[in-house]
């Protein structure tokens, strides 16, 4: 048990991340409210420039919501253009940690037994009890492609999408715009995916706070027992031995 | 409390400071300084990923938008702008000063003269819009190699005719953006004369750079070798009044 408590724990590389990165996407989603409100059109293709192209009028989003807290688009891009540099670099450094210390081999790629669907349903209808406990391995089934979807897909899509809205990339990674399909659908896909991790940042806070915040936190700030206790409510009555 | 408690307030106390100290990072002076070297560490990055010539895409005609957008100056009405406007801007000069040997002063025909380039290219606004059009005019280094820069030359000034709230617009770049094939002093859009909304009659194409380093109603450049003694010393109307960035490769 010591040795999966050992094994289990977050390596350094996750914890500084984690927290690095908590921290400039913070201000990187807000800053990003701000830019939006400068022209909030979104367009699919290279070019799009008035409302009647648009396929979305997204809406103004209020001071609260903002950095810094009042209009003003040369201030949010100095934060967006700040944050850019802790949050590309430190995802670069996360995954070659990861690679290198077998963390994502170990606990985050998922096996083909989990992707069955009889492994699937079970895993759903126990999160859906509140039951957490997952056994021998870090995450479960549900937590790897969260945390894997994340770091695989969402964060990665915002350094590329980010950089294929900045002309000064375009011209070294002109490719950028291809696999976009145009500088104005990489920014449709910029403001989509941030939303996609604003969903993800709700339901991973309520499940943190639902599973033994204060372990939780303690074990993503300084390593040590991460497993989560679960909430008073949950009904684990399904015989699992976890 | 317990340690953990403490780490804990700690932690959720200085999420909330963080939102409350943004605003007051961004006014103490360590704070402006980092803002302002921002823009160049984005200016290494992109340079160190990027061949020195490296163009913005060039498009095909169809890929051109159905109208090219005007903002900033779209109607200029001061120091005799219209007058040039209604005689088909038969006088306007263009001048290359500064640091050259041979200044000179062009009129639009001798400047037509000059050999030209055409690029179909891609727009973007630093409020987030794109547009793309077809441009044509002499390269800017054409200029520069005419009036002879010199060494000591660092920056380009776009000298302007249009005036904001604050004053003159102006704009500048370094010589490596200055030298670019795709930097162009362009008099036509879409193969017809530049239209006032878009810069008439002369108006600085800057492919890898957001709209506002594209200075419109272009009375002439100027070779400096440094940006202190040009506005408010930072390079340009926005970086002066409205605090963007000067290198706009994002
Ligand atoms: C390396 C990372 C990033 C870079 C280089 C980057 C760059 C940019 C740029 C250049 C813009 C301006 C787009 C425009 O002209 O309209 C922008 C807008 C925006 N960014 Fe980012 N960004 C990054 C990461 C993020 C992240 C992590 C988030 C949120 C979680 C985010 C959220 C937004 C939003 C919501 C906008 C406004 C979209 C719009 O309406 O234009 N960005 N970003
Ligand atoms: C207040 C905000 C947040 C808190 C309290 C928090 C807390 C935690 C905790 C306690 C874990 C460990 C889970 C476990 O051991 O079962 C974790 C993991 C993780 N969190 Fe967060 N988190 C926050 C925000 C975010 C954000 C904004 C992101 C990214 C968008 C994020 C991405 C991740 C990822 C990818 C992991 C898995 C790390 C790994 O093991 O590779 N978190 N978080």
């Amino acid at each position: 048990m010591t040795g999966d408590r050992e094994r289990n724990r977050h390596a350094a590389p996750t914890r500084i991340w984690h927290w690095i990165n908590l921290i400039a996407i913070v201000v990187l989603f807000m800053s990003g409210l701000n830019i939006s409100n400068a022209h909030p059109y979104l367009y699919w293709g290279e070019w799009g420039f008035a409302p009647e192209q648009a396929w979305l009028e997204v809406p103004r989003f209020p001071g609260w919501m903002t950095i810094p807290g009042f209009y003003s688009l040369a201030k949010a891009r100095d934060w967006h253009l700040l944050m850019a540099f802790p949050f590309a670099f430190g995802l670069l450094g996360m995954w070659i940690a990861m690679l290198w210390n077998g963390h994502f081999g170990r606990d985050l790629m998922t096996g083909k037994r989990e992707w069955r669907w009889q492994a699937i349903r079970k895993d759903i209808f126990q999160h859906l009890r509140f039951d957490f406990s997952h056994g021998e391995s870090k995450y479960n089934f549900l937590q790897k492609l969260a945390y894997g979807l994340v770091l695989g897909v969402l964060l990665p899509g915002m350094v590329l999408t980010g950089m294929a809205i900045s002309p000064g990339m375009d011209a070294a990674f002109p490719w950028l715009l291809d696999i976009f399909g145009g500088r104005q659908s990489a920014r449709s896909i910029h403001f989509l995916f941030a939303w996609g991790l604003f969903g993800f940042f709700v339901i991973h806070v309520a499940l943190v706070l639902l599973t033994g915040p204060i372990g939780h936190l303690r074990s993503m700030t300084l390593g040590g027992d991460h497993q989560p206790a679960n909430p008073p409510f949950a009904k684990t009555d399904t015989g699992d031995p976890a | 409390m317990s340690i953990l408690m403490k780490r804990r307030a700690v932690l959720l106390g200085s999420g909330a400071l963080m939102l409350g100290a943004c605003s007051k990072i961004q006014q103490s002076d360590a704070g402006r300084g980092l803002f302002e070297s921002v823009d160049d560490w984005h200016k290494g990055l992109q340079r160190f990923v990027r061949a020195r010539d490296a163009l913005a895409r060039e498009y095909a005609p169809e890929d051109i938008s159905p109208f090219f957008r005007g903002n900033g100056s779209t109607d200029p009405q001061n120091d005799g702008y219209p007058q040039h406007a209604a005689n088909g801007f038969a006088d306007w000069r263009f001048t290359v000063t500064g640091l050259v040997e041979r200044p000179l002063s062009l009129s639009l025909d001798q400047i037509m003269r000059l050999p030209q380039r055409t690029q179909i290219t891609r727009h973007d606004c630093v409020e987030g819009w794109s547009a793309i059009g077809q441009w044509t005019g002499p390269q800017l280094s054409t200029f520069l190699d005419l009036a002879r820069v010199r060494d000591s030359a660092n920056y380009i000034v776009f000298r302007c005719a249009d005036d904001y709230t604050q004053g003159r617009y102006y704009e500048s770049i370094d010589m490596i953006d200055a030298l670019h094939p795709q930097t162009i002093i362009a008099h036509r859009l879409n193969g017809e004369p530049l239209p006032i909304r878009n810069g008439a009659p002369l108006r600085a194409r800057v492919e890898r750079q957001l709209g506002y380093k594209h200075a419109k109603y272009l009375t002439g450049v100027e070779a400096v070798a440094s940006l202190d003694d040009i506005g408010l010393g930072k390079g340009g109307y926005w970086e002066d009044y409205g605090g963007y960035q000067w290198y706009a490769g994002m």
